[in-house]
């Protein structure tokens, strides 16, 4: 009764478009959503970092001494790969969150709107970002408790993090074209882990290539996964040069040229 | 009629006698399937339009391609004037969507979700608050204002659903299946809002599965099968098509069914169409007076009737007159007597 009456007796007036906000203006809304989606689904930190939290008492407690020598050593080395798997497989959940959102017709309100077709995307990637600052800071917070020690100091630190983000980035659009092509949210990650398996594994994430026989570290060493682990150790250690920045950025930028467009394509089309 | 001229005039759409929608066969395929086989449309300004069909007929997909959610393989239309396929983005302008699924973020409050859109079309901080409060306000829905939308009922999120599609004034507004799954309160109150809506000048193109819906609510409808309008007209005119009295039977003991069947056929002098669970008769009745002579005619045969009603034509009985009897929408609806229940 109540709903029926307050429909009834409330005045419907005519209201005009407001001027048409920049693209800036609508990406900017979509960021601010993703932020929203933060405040209401804290749990979805929680998927992201206890992984690789349990990864890291795991691989520094249990096999550290072994390949190390001690788990201090060990967790010198390996706390920088470990931010890097975080953030490649933080890219995951992006593509997850897409395939819900298109699945229950929200991006059609979306498109059904005189906005700049590609800001929602914009959205997403703001999203990423946050994602990916805060499940990094809690890994790295867990390794300086554990002893870690980024001799690279402050400045060290950021440049790891922007770095990070510029790989989350890049590594977040094959999730969306994965995203945009793919039904249902659980393939997509399925689907995405199976990709990147091999990727975070064979890399030199845990252990140094040395001992691995030749073919593999013939993939290892030009494995993106690699490249960016080892440009991120070198900024955590003040050790980097031009060189290994730039060779880490390759496959974040690639990614980008080229799937950048076609999301926007499938986007269009569907 | 005073209230709609008035608010037309605010309207920037006025002074135009165009149509709001025109389409010229339309075609959409997905693989073999011709989901739109060639559809025109023509929609006044200022109306309600209703496209009526089972599931599958076509409808969403008319609709998405009229929407720009979906490219037309053939065929044109304009929208407000404006070419679908060639500015899609002043098509998006002036329409609103509101599709059959809940188009919200299920995670934000209702009015965090308002407050998006309002972001999104344009109004800034404090003015997009106001206008997100205002529709709360408007749609019964201030109290659940800070709830996430995961936490409201069918009919909140129907209602909230449309809320978002009002944030501009549209020209026109697209409603695929607005009261599907909706229980009868809710149902009643989402026609309340159309109806105000088109009284404040809106065009609006539902779909729905419903003969009642589109009687209720709609001064045109097209009916649409396997992608193709079947018909087009006033309820009026398609009931007509269809014999515009139907009486409806149920009887008693099973057995005799067949007996009651051949009754009501001779009293009524057509022929009897039989629920898809076989205990019900329906039959045209052209006048009053010769439902109530059938009904007679089964009481003196000694059989007993449990329920009977006289209603509009159920959309299995409106395409079983306008397919010709091949019946392609039997068991996708159900008839609609509450007109004679509720004694209006």
């Amino acid at each position: 009764m109540n709903a029926v009456a307050s429909v009834a007796t409330a005045p419907l007036k005519f209201v005009a478009r407001p001027a048409t906000p920049s693209a800036f203006s609508n990406a900017l809304v979509f960021g601010w959503r993703a932020v929203l989606k933060f405040k209401h689904v804290p749990e979805q930190l929680f998927d992201l970092v206890m992984t690789p939290i349990m990864f890291t008492l795991l691989f520094t407690f249990v096999f550290g001494g072994a390949l190390a020598g001690s788990p201090r050593d060990y967790l010198q080395f390996f706390l920088p790969g470990i931010l890097v798997q975080t953030v490649v497989f933080n890219a995951v959940y992006s593509g997850m969150g897409l395939s819900t959102d298109l699945g229950k017709g929200l991006f059609d309100r979306f498109r059904s709107l005189p906005i700049w077709s590609l800001s929602p995307f914009a959205g997403l990637m703001v999203g990423d970002v946050l994602r990916h600052v805060i499940a990094g800071a809690i890994i790295l917070v867990i390794g300086l408790l554990l002893g870690y020690q980024p001799e690279g100091g402050i400045l060290g630190v950021l440049g790891a993090f922007v770095l990070l983000v510029a790989i989350g980035f890049g590594m977040g659009w094959v999730f969306i074209v994965l995203g945009l092509m793919i039904r249902t949210p659980t393939a997509v990650m399925t689907l995405g882990f199976a990709f990147l398996f091999p990727l975070v594994f064979a890399s030199n994430i845990m252990v140094e290539p040395v001992t691995m026989p030749g073919w593999l570290r013939a993939f290892v060493d030009v494995n993106p996964v690699s490249l960016m682990t080892t440009a991120v150790r070198g900024l955590l250690k003040g050790s980097a040069n031009f060189n290994e920045v730039a060779m880490a950025l390759v496959a974040p930028v690639v990614l980008t040229v080229l799937l950048a467009p076609l999301t926007l394509w499938l986007y269009r089309r569907r | 009629m005073n209230d709609t001229a008035t608010a037309r005039e605010t309207s920037p759409y006025d002074g135009s006698t165009a149509s709001a929608i025109r389409a010229r066969g339309l075609v959409k395929h997905f693989g073999e399937v011709r989901a739109v086989d060639g559809i025109d449309l023509d929609v006044p300004r200022g109306m309600i339009f209703a496209i009526l069909g089972p599931n599958g007929a076509g409808k969403t997909t008319l609709m998405r391609m009229l929407a720009t959610l979906a490219k037309p393989d053939a065929g044109s239309a304009s929208v407000m004037g404006h070419d679908l396929v060639g500015k899609p983005h002043e098509v998006r302008a002036a329409i609103s969507m509101t599709g059959q699924f809940a188009s919200l973020d299920e995670d934000l409050t209702g009015r965090e979700n308002l407050g998006m859109l309002a972001r999104l079309w344009g109004f800034r901080g404090r003015a997009a608050r106001r206008r997100a409060d205002e529709l709360l306000d408007v749609f019964g829905l201030s109290e659940a204002a800070t709830k996430q939308v995961k936490d409201y009922s069918g009919g909140m999120r129907r209602r909230l659903d449309i809320a978002a599609s009002l944030i501009v004034t549209p020209g026109v507004l697209f409603l695929d299946e607005p009261t599907t799954g909706l229980d009868p309160k809710a149902r009643q109150s989402v026609w309340v809002m159309i109806r105000d809506l088109a009284e404040s000048g809106v065009t609006i193109l539902l779909t729905t599965q419903y003969m009642d819906e589109a009687d209720q609510l709609a001064e045109r409808i097209a009916v649409i099968d396997h992608g193709r309008k079947i018909a087009e007209g006033t309820s009026r005119e398609l009931k007509k098509a269809t014999g515009s009295g139907f009486l409806h039977a149920t009887v008693a003991d099973p057995s005799r069914i067949d007996e009651a069947a051949r009754i009501l056929e001779a009293r009524c002098a057509s022929h009897v169409q039989r629920s898809v669970e076989g205990a019900q008769l329906s039959i045209v009745a052209r006048t009053a007076h010769e439902a109530n002579e059938a009904l007679g005619a089964l009481i003196a045969a000694g059989i007993e009737v449990v329920d009977f009603s006289m209603g509009t034509p159920s959309l299995d009985e409106v395409f079983f007159a306008l397919t010709g009897g091949t019946g392609h929408a039997a068991g996708q609806a159900k008839g609609t007597e509450q007109g004679v229940r509720s004694g209006t």
